[in-house]
């Protein structure tokens, strides 16, 4: 089967967010891959290792974006591409990060693709379903299970708290929810078999794109921090009395009950 | 230059998502004046329009097809594709529910258009509007906005104020056909795992706790706490991955992310993690018997004291006071 799995590299989730010149400051942060995406390129080896063939994981990025392709590789993953977009863009929309997945995917016959269901820095979860859009193929997002039989996949999916189980055709594209499996953690002889696995850095001319084929359609006119919050009341004395007061803060002062 | 929109209506156990209401004020302040189409999609919906009607919309077009009793991607896209060429609306706005989120990248790319993702509030009007939407789970906000092409956004629910209901407006609900065909995905089961009813991106209150709870048992006073308030019950991660609860009850980074009016954590020590995913509620109040425990520095109210004492008292003292009201 050919796999492959969509990743991206993403601030650590223990990061403080800062703006600076209008934009996060990225100095010093440590990043990782999506979370998402780590359950994403889990299932990607664990369906090869099932049903055979190869995972090739794939992101969209800067040169720093290798890292997190070593350490997919060092899961398991058999290959990896890179397409550095650094010194041809300055901005990327959603629209635009699929249109270039989509157009380096389009003749690769890819059976199962695998992504986040939402990246945790942009948040949108356009991008997996758009992709499959483009390739003209099936979705089924946030799921947590998935059995491949043949040229039918059986998913479960979360929406909501609720989970439908849906029989889909393939080739399939799917999005990773949290509890789809644990994620492995690279171990020492993975990390260094990763150093000698393959990967490819492509630019936009390479996929045949131009600039203008991915102009952003949606501008982004600010940066900004959600007010910092003022550590609020604790309240004292005895234990039956602070409910008390709490109960009548939360009716009189806050209005919310 | 005025626009028309069109509102994708929500429909859940027969009846009508507050979410649609609130994307309807939403399509108002984007429309700049122009005309307000509602549009619902499934095997029986034809009732609920004058509803949409009721909350603002001038008029209702329906989808009605025995394959659209489930969602799928296929046959809901082909169905708001056939609506989409009758009505060549200016721009869209869908919920940003789990329905939302699946279909709306899905018409994007079919209208090669932008798409702004989970807006949680809307400044200006018309062409002048500017869409705010949470990044980096809510650490930061971007102000976004689309200069060409479709305007399409999705809305998160709970943070833009419906209209209030007129019962005195009257709308056109007109029915489209459309061929529901060739869906590459089927919908075999459905198992319903949500607590009975209060949906969590649309709970006005959420008791959530945490690996202070101590077992799936220790739920069970927030859960009644929960419905006495008319709200939710949601989690920590750190209860999820005890096996306390499911894992569709995390709020976090890598959860859920929820703004009610009123959020109780109740032994919940206030991760980062789980702070991107609460932060942004109203109202926050902290329970938990670590004074030094970080949740306190983002909690409007506090109390240090054992949960399963506290909680108790809370429901006590309010049934009090709904007595008493
Ligand atoms: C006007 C504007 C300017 C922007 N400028 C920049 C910029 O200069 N630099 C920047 O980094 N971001 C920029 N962004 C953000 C960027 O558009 C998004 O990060 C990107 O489109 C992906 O969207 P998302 O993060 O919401 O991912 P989602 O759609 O939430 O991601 C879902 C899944 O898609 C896959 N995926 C997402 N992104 C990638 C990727 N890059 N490679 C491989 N797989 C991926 C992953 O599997 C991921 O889990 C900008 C956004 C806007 C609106
Ligand atoms: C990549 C990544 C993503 C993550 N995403 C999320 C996420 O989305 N959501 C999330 O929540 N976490 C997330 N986490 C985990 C997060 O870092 C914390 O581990 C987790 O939130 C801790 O859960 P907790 O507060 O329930 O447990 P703990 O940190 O163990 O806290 C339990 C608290 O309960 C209190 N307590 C104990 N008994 C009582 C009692 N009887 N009465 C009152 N208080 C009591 C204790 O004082 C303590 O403060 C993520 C972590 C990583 C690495």
């Amino acid at each position: 089967m050919n796999i492959y799995a969509l990743v991206k590299r993403t601030f650590d989730t223990e990061e403080k967010i800062s703006v600076q010149n209008g934009e996060i400051a990225e100095d010093g942060a440590e990043f990782i891959i999506n979370p998402y995406d780590e359950y994403a390129v889990e299932e990607a080896i664990r369906v090869r290792d099932e049903h055979g063939g190869e995972v090739t994981v794939l992101t969209i990025g800067s040169e720093e974006a290798e890292k997190q392709l070593r350490t997919a590789l060092a899961m398991g993953a058999d290959k990896a591409v890179l397409i550095n977009t650094e010194d041809d863009l300055d901005e990327l929309d959603e629209f635009g990060a699929a249109t270039i997945i989509a157009e380096y995917l389009k003749d690769k016959d890819a059976d199962l693709i695998l992504a986040g269901n939402v990246a945790i820095d942009g948040g949108s979860g356009q991008v997996g379903p758009r992709v499959a859009e483009l390739l003209d193929i099936n979705y089924v997002t946030t799921i947590t299970e998935l059995k491949i039989d043949g040229d039918k996949a059986t998913v479960i999916r979360d929406v909501e708290g609720d989970s439908e189980t849906i029989e889909a055709q393939m080739p399939l594209l799917v999005t990773a929810q949290q509890g789809l499996n644990d994620p492995r953690y690279p171990s020492l002889p993975g990390i260094m078999k990763a150093k000698k696995k393959p990967l490819e850095e492509l630019e936009l001319d390479d996929i045949d794109l131009d600039e203008d084929d991915v102009e952003v359609k949606v501008e982004r006119v600010d940066i900004f921090l959600p007010p910092e919050k003022q550590a609020g009341r604790v309240l004292e004395g005895d234990l039956q009395d602070q409910v008390k007061e709490l109960v009548q803060l939360l009716r009189t002062e806050a209005k919310v009950i | 230059m005025s626009k028309k929109v069109i509102v994708l209506g929500e429909v859940r156990d027969g009846a009508l998502r507050n979410v649609s209401f609130e994307a309807i004020a939403a399509a108002k302040k984007i429309s700049g004046g122009g005309e307000i189409v509602g549009v619902l999609i499934g095997d029986s919906v034809q009732d609920l329009g004058q509803e949409l009607v009721q909350y603002g919309a001038d008029r209702v077009v329906t989808v009605e097809h025995p394959h659209l009793k489930h969602y799928t991607s296929d046959g809901f896209g082909q169905a708001f594709m056939a609506v989409h060429e009758q009505e060549e609306p200016e721009a869209i706005v869908f919920g940003h529910t789990a329905l939302g989120k699946d279909l709306s990248p899905k018409i994007a790319a079919k209208l090669q258009s932008g798409l702004v993702s989970d807006v949680t509030e809307i400044e200006g009007e018309d062409d002048d509007a500017v869409f705010i939407r949470p990044i980096y789970s809510g650490k930061a906000f971007e102000k976004v906005k689309i200069n060409e092409g479709t305007v399409f956004v999705t809305i998160r629910p709970n943070n833009i104020e419906p209209l209030a209901q007129d019962a005195d407006r009257s709308g056109d609900v007109s029915a489209v056909s459309a061929t529901i065909q060739n869906l590459r995905s089927v919908v075999k089961d459905v198992v319903t795992k949500a607590t009975d009813g209060v949906d969590m991106s649309e709970a006005k209150v959420i008791v959530a706790g945490g690996r202070g709870v101590k077992g799936p048992e220790g739920f069970e006073p927030l859960k009644e706490l929960a419905d006495l308030l008319g709200g939710a019950i949601g989690a920590s991660r750190g209860a999820c991955d005890a096996d306390y609860c499911d894992y569709s009850l995390q709020i976090g980074q890598t959860g859920k992310v929820v703004t009610p009016d009123l959020y109780i954590a109740a032994g919940i020590s206030g991760a980062i993690q789980h702070l991107a995913g609460m932060s942004n509620s109203k109202v926050i109040v902290a329970i938990n018997k670590d004074p030094e425990a970080n949740i306190f520095k983002v909690a409007d109210y506090g109390i240090v004291g054992d949960l399963f004492e506290v909680i108790p008292m809370m429901i006590e003292e309010i049934k009090q006071l709904k007595v008493n009201a």
